[in-house]
């Protein structure tokens, strides 16, 4: 039992300082001091809430995609069936409840129809899946139903082009180090350390920029748009807040034959020449430029409107063709919502509205207030425990006392090297693995002193003190774990830093001060053979 | 070197004697605490309420305006918001939770505090926004889903494992400590009206954990002089193994406590809710291990039958000193 033999000693010191000096590089940043760069540096990372920076966590709407794809099936269908010899003509659209429902003019054409739509709907990919269930009801109406999996398919690919552009507009801003993850099916954490205005960088990732040109209905009544009344083939689209004329606040234009303005190259700030206010300028691709130019040619003398996310900047009218593929997009702008706008317009439009759902932003000042006055908690409450430890049980209150510093050490070492974060309740975490992890110096130590009181001599005493007690040491802090383990499942954020110290403590306590403690106590026994102890 | 002793050698406080009377009191103070909880209720921070929390600084002014920050934000319409100095005078938080009438739509908390953010920029040119905490209706439920099946199952995988370890009526009594446990920091929790965060959740179930270490160091001791003493009768023998680990019990607490009061009193003040709950756990989960841990055995019929009796080395020595001691 107090037998050490060389390779245990060798073992026991080897991951035990290699643990600890894992930590020097975390310790040296968290002291300010420089640490040489040629030496190994992972460090412990920061939490927002220590580090300063914002967490958000973005939700989308999982019934907007699927309406949106409803939509974009009637088109395709509609393009299709145009396009398709003879020319299958439909009416009576619905969509509705979830589907696309729709009459064939002519019955004959419904295995024509069929065919077509069977192969419009065949998913993409290799995986043959089918995304659309189609039904045929009274002999002519067709009705769509988009599958589960195609639906589930539909939100995973938003959410993923949602990723993308939300990286490109957080590194449009210049900020360092983003962490955007998907989270769940219809989330994204977004992490952005040290941020001046947390406010902005929710604005622009919160813009879905779903910017359309659609002709205007001129031939709309005012009282009927005014009241929300579209016209067949209409919709009624409201004006953005502070781009009213004359006091209408809402418009009707033509739902189809508009075009997108998702085909860009570029998008910039700049200033309208005759007025000068801000504008964005914008430059379609190839592609997009020639639909806008059609459009412009078809339509000249007419009004269009720009709608961005629903709703109206600016209804100007067409005066002559643009056939440059650039134009201007004019709105009551100020110079930063015009550059918020073209950055968004540059990393194209978010598949699918995103919302903020939970914020939690921490100002760098905070953040390293919390640091220091964490450190001098950390420092004052463990030379308590020392104090307690040493006053109570003398020369083996030392070795618990050197144990419990590797332990430290060894904590941060470990949390640096597996990257995990270190936040303010990991802070805590700390205090209170440094006040519980001296319980198994206690109970051995106590152990030892009853033992000695029922006149066992002192080889015996502490052979049995550290047998006796391990049994209740290893239950405790198997049920530490399961309690560790359940806060870092259910646990969020600053949390699981909570969890991940605690758990990680539980390891390094056991190592420390059973396995390490009993090897200086044994050393120390078989060297100078006392014959009483002081305990 | 005379060395501390926090509790003397060879106690015999007859702890046990007074079961009934203390278990009493402790079943009439669970109750109490439940009777505050569904009453007066849990003070949810934003966290599980939803709404927004607001730290600011006012960098040029000695003391924070808060009663004109009180009016200023309580008129903006989104009811009155809870207003506190947050460590220096010039620090302060502002709370306000979620409208009603706001709880189902997601974008509302980001909107408000967006709103508020910006009202007290402008009619505080000084001001410095430290930390911005929002959290929709939606994900607040979430996190109140979230913290009761952590703390139930918490509570149960824990009182599973001390079964098998043990015998079921261990199982019980730890898991009746437990409860014992969470009761009183929640009862506490209503009646201080302290604010109730995730943070709070963490706290729990850290002073689950530790609650338990105490109920697993005696649990252990009994079963050991159970075995030992096989005839002893259960409320002596309980008496002896609470005595014997008494000592160890009082240290633990002890050294746990020197560490956690620097930081209740120097530490950051974002913490001081978790500190302050595990501070009080620590009390109410050695109280719990000694009289509701251990006591509930007696009437749940434990008895030395229970656990094969196999002789250990040192039951061995045990029995060797009794004899050599026995003999003339």
């Amino acid at each position: 039992m107090l037998d050490f033999p060389v390779w245990k000693k060798v073992w026991f010191w080897g991951v035990a300082l290699i643990c600890a000096a894992l930590a020097l590089p975390s310790l040296f940043s968290l002291a300010n001091a420089p640490w040489p760069s040629a030496l190994p540096n992972a460090q412990v990372n920061l939490g927002l809430d220590l580090a300063g920076g914002s967490h958000i966590l973005l939700e989308a709407e999982k019934g907007q995609v699927a309406q949106q794809r409803i939509e974009n099936m009637e088109e395709s269908v509609r393009a299709r069936f145009q396009a398709a010899s003879p020319r299958i003509a439909i009416g009576d659209i619905s969509r509705t409840n979830g589907r696309l429902s729709f009459m064939l003019k002519d019955t004959s054409q419904v295995d024509a129809a069929r065919d077509e739509l069977v192969n419009l709907t065949t998913g993409a990919g290799l995986t043959g899946q089918r995304d659309w269930d189609i039904r045929v009801e009274d002999g002519n109406r067709f009705i769509l139903t988009p599958t589960q999996e195609g639906l589930d398919q539909a939100v995973s690919d938003a959410m993923d082009s949602a990723i993308e552009v939300v990286r490109k507009r957080i590194d449009a801003l210049g900020t360092r180090e983003p962490t955007i993850i998907r989270q769940g099916d219809a989330r994204i954490v977004v992490q952005v350390p040290g941020l001046d205005d947390p406010e902005a960088l929710k604005q622009l990732i919160g813009q879905t920029a779903k910017l359309e040109f659609k002709m205007v209905d001129e031939n709309a009544a005012p009282n009927d748009v005014a009241n929300g009344i579209a016209p067949p083939g209409d919709e009624i689209v409201p004006y953005a807040e502070g781009s009213e004329v004359g006091g209408v606040s809402s418009i009707a234009v033509k739902r189809l034959g508009g075009i997108k303005g998702d085909q860009l190259t570029n998008a910039q700030q700049s200033f309208e020449q005759q007025t000068n206010r801000p504008v964005v300028s914008i430059t379609f691709n190839q592609q997009g430029g020639a639909k806008f130019a059609e459009l412009t040619q078809q339509n000249v003398g007419k009004r269009f409107a720009i709608i961005l996310d629903g709703k109206v900047l600016s209804a100007p009218s067409i005066n002559e063709p643009i056939l440059g593929g650039s134009a201007q997009i004019s709105g009551s702008f100020s110079v930063e919502s015009a550059t918020q706008l073209a950055i968004a317009l540059r990393s194209g439009a978010l598949p699918v509205d995103l919302t903020v759902v939970e914020e939690r932003t921490v100002g760098p000042d905070l953040g390293a207030d919390s640091i220091k006055k964490g450190l001098i908690a950390m420092g004052v409450g463990s030379l308590l425990v020392i104090g307690l430890m040493i006053g109570s049980y003398g020369r083996f209150g030392i070795y618990a006392t050197a144990a419990l510093i590797i332990n430290v050490l060894m904590i941060l070492g470990i949390m640096a090297q597996i990257g995990t974060t270190l936040t303010l309740p990991g802070i805590a975490g700390f205090v209170l693995t440094i006040g519980a992890a001296v319980d198994a110096n206690v109970l051995i130590y106590e152990r030892i002193r009853e033992e000695r009181k029922r006149g066992r001599r002192v080889f015996t005493s502490v052979e049995n003190g550290y047998k006796e007690a391990s049994r209740a040491i290893y239950d405790a802090n198997i049920t530490n774990f399961i309690a560790g383990v359940l806060l870092f499942a259910f646990g969020s954020g600053p949390v699981r830093g909570f969890a991940v110290v605690l758990i990680i403590g539980l390891f390094t306590s056991v190592f420390t001060g059973v396995a390490m403690t009993r090897m200086w106590v044994a050393g120390w026994l078989r060297a100078k053979r006392p014959a009483d102890l002081t305990i | 070197m005379r060395l501390i002793k926090l509790v003397p050698d060879n106690t015999n406080i007859h702890f046990l004697r007074w079961r009934v009377p203390f278990y009493i009191i402790s079943c009439l103070l669970i109750a109490a605490s439940w009777g505050l909880v569904l009453t007066k209720g849990l003070n949810y921070g934003v966290d599980f309420a939803g709404g927004q929390e607001i730290q600011a600084t006012f960098t040029e002014q000695e003391e924070a305006p808060i009663a004109s920050l009180r009016e200023l934000i309580g008129g903006l319409g989104y009811g009155e918001p809870v207003i506190q100095r947050f460590g220096e005078a010039n620090e302060v938080s502002i709370r306000s939770k979620l409208p009603e009438e706001a709880e189902g739509n997601p974008g509302a908390a980001a909107q408000i505090s967006k709103q508020i953010t910006s009202a007290i920029s402008t009619a505080y040119p000084d001001v410095r926004i430290d930390g911005v905490s929002t959290v929709s209706g939606k994900v607040s439920g979430e996190f109140r889903e979230m913290a009761i099946w952590a703390l139930g199952a918490a509570m149960l995988a824990i009182s599973l494992y001390i079964w098998v370890r043990f015998e079921w009526q261990f199982g019980v009594g730890a898991l009746f400590a437990l409860f014992h446990d969470v009761s009183l920091t929640l009862g506490m929790f209503a009646l201080f009206q302290m604010e109730f965060s995730l943070q709070i959740i963490a706290a729990i179930l850290a002073i689950i954990g530790y609650s338990l270490n105490d109920t697993i160091v005696v649990y252990d001791r009994i079963r050991e002089d159970l075995k030992k003493y096989r005839k002893m009768p259960l409320p002596e023998l309980l008496d002896m193994s609470v005595n014997e680990t008494l000592a160890r019990t009082v240290m633990t607490s002890a050294t746990l406590l020197v560490a956690l009061i620097p930081l209740l009193i120097f530490g950051p003040e974002s913490l001081f809710g978790l500190v302050a709950a595990i501070t009080v756990g620590i009390f109410v989960g050695t109280y719990s291990s000694i009289y509701m841990a251990a006591p509930i055995l007696i009437w749940l019929g434990v008895s030395g039958e229970s656990f094969i009796p196999n002789e250990s080395d040192i039951d061995r020595q045990e029995r060797l000193a009794r004899e050599r001691a026995a003999k003339p």
